[in-house]
């Protein structure tokens, strides 16, 4: 039997019936698997904001380890203590703030609407932490993270992670040697906000000045670099006016 | 190889060096330049292609009497994506660590150039099991090439292989950095690749000459 499979008729049909098929299949894979997949990003989240705050299972070898996802919801619940929104003037507690959307929020505040803004606070070893979301976009899509700070407005530790920055560079941003750099430098200069620079040649490779709002910059990331700079500031402008009521 | 035919063997050993996709085909190259830069996402990727280019070209090959030629290059890119986003989901759902070293490399598996052309030059006219064996045959290749270069250039352009150190440290001045070497910062930009990449297919080419095209 030669099937003829010129005719436009054919060709119509085999094209309807091969995206249903597709569409029932893709359908269902993503239906199925979805609450696994939401729950994975949750525990990643709890994992991130953890991070940020220095707990986390990290060696000398370098290499970044979180806490396991079989206790990060507990360990969670154990160092955060509480969770806020900011709208506006208002704030309030919400024991779910780690999971809105930060990409939302900032869009909502550049079309001049008010965003609801969630702080994370935790406490470690008798200090409290303010962690803040960021959102931005890196080379090639989006870089995202969270930044922990003390009532000094000085940096107790950062995470990166982003959507598909180039594997090797811009990918580099969340690689320990670049995120540990950060732990200590303040956000403050002179009394202004300033955050913090991915900067190129400030011969400063070992980042032993923390007075100067700047990290050594990742060979081949230019533009990876400046989009964490700009992330951090942009976040930053957003937080101000929280950041001022909690500064000592 | 008493497993498989002389025939059927060649189908994976040929594209292994004589008939390479990257080196004497000149496929897939976009990839080849773009994830060499470390040796994990070489491998990572070069399993990625084993995989959807195996499995493709065999949905490809069963469906082959079936398919309207007028919109096949449209059928095979579906297969592809289809393969793609099921593999990826699956991973986001069992396996998110894999998965979140994977995500940068999806949109690169379906535009990889080597995908479309085994099943267009291969899978369309040939048997499941054939198909099959020239799939990984030509993901193995390309695999291979991925590897050899993602070697050279994490080793010369940031001294260490899969993130682990092995030329010392270049900050601290101990290991081979303490005779005054440095790392070449010129290995982890993708033009280094395509430079490595031509000095593959200049040594493959001067041991067997029968490779070198008359023009």
């Amino acid at each position: 039997m030669a099937l003829n499979t010129d005719k436009n008729v054919y060709t119509v049909l085999f094209a309807a019936v091969m995206v249903a098929v597709v569409g029932t299949i893709l359908a269902f894979a993503a239906s199925g698997l979805k609450p696994r997949i939401k729950e994975n990003e949750r525990f990643e989240k709890q994992q991130n904001i953890l991070y940020a705050m220095g707990v986390n299972e990290n060696t000398d070898e370098g290499a970044v380890n979180f806490i396991p996802t079989d206790r990060v919801e507990q360990t969670f619940s154990e160092y955060i203590v509480k969770q806020i929104v900011i709208e506006g003037g208002d704030i309030s507690e919400n024991p779910e703030a780690y999971l809105i959307d930060m990409k939302k929020q900032i869009s909502r505040a550049k079309e001049g609407e008010t965003p609801s803004l969630p702080v994370m606070i935790g406490e470690k070893d008798g200090k409290t932490f303010y962690v803040i979301p960021m959102y931005g976009k890196g080379l090639w899509d989006a870089i995202w993270g969270f930044i922990a700070l003390d009532e000094n407005m000085v940096v107790q530790g950062v995470y990166f992670d982003h959507k598909g920055e180039t594997p090797g560079l811009g990918a580099n941003i969340k690689a320990r040697y670049f995120m540990d750099d950060f732990t200590g430098e303040s956000i403050m200069d002179n009394g202004r906000y300033a955050g913090i620079a991915v900067a190129k040649g400030n011969n400063d490779p070992l980042n032993q000045d923390k007075e100067d709002n700047q990290v050594d910059a990742l060979a081949g990331a230019t533009i990876t670099g400046n989009g964490i700079t700009a992330m951090i500031s942009e976040t930053l402008k957003l937080y101000k006016d929280y950041l001022q009521t909690i500064r000592k | 190889m008493a497993l498989l035919s002389k025939k059927d063997a060649n189908l994976i050993l040929d594209p292994l060096a004589d008939n390479n996709p990257i080196t004497i085909q000149v496929l897939g190259i976009c990839s080849a330049l773009a994830i060499t830069a470390e040796l994990k996402a070489s491998v990572v990727m070069a399993l990625s292609v084993i995989f959807v280019l195996g499995i493709g070209n065999v949905v490809i090959s069963l469906m082959r009497n079936i398919i309207p030629s007028k919109i096949r290059i449209i059928v095979q890119l579906i297969v592809i994506a289809t393969l793609v986003i099921i593999v990826d989901q699956v991973l986001k759902a069992f396996a998110y660590e894999l998965s979140k070293t994977l995500a940068v490399f999806v949109g690169l598996i379906i535009t990889n150039c080597i995908i479309m052309g085994r099943f267009e030059a291969f899978a369309l006219g040939n048997g499941p099991w054939r198909s099959f064996l020239d799939g990984i045959g030509n993901a193995l290749g390309y695999g291979v090439i991925l590897i050899i270069v993602g070697f050279f250039r994490e080793l010369l352009g940031s001294g260490t292989l899969f993130g682990f150190p092995v030329l010392g440290d270049p900050i601290a001045k101990t290991g081979l950095y303490a005779t005054g070497y440095e790392n070449n910062g010129f290995m982890i930009i993708p033009p280094a690749a395509l430079i490595v990449v031509g000095i593959i297919i200049w040594v493959q080419r001067s041991r067997n000459r029968a490779l070198i095209e008359e023009n």
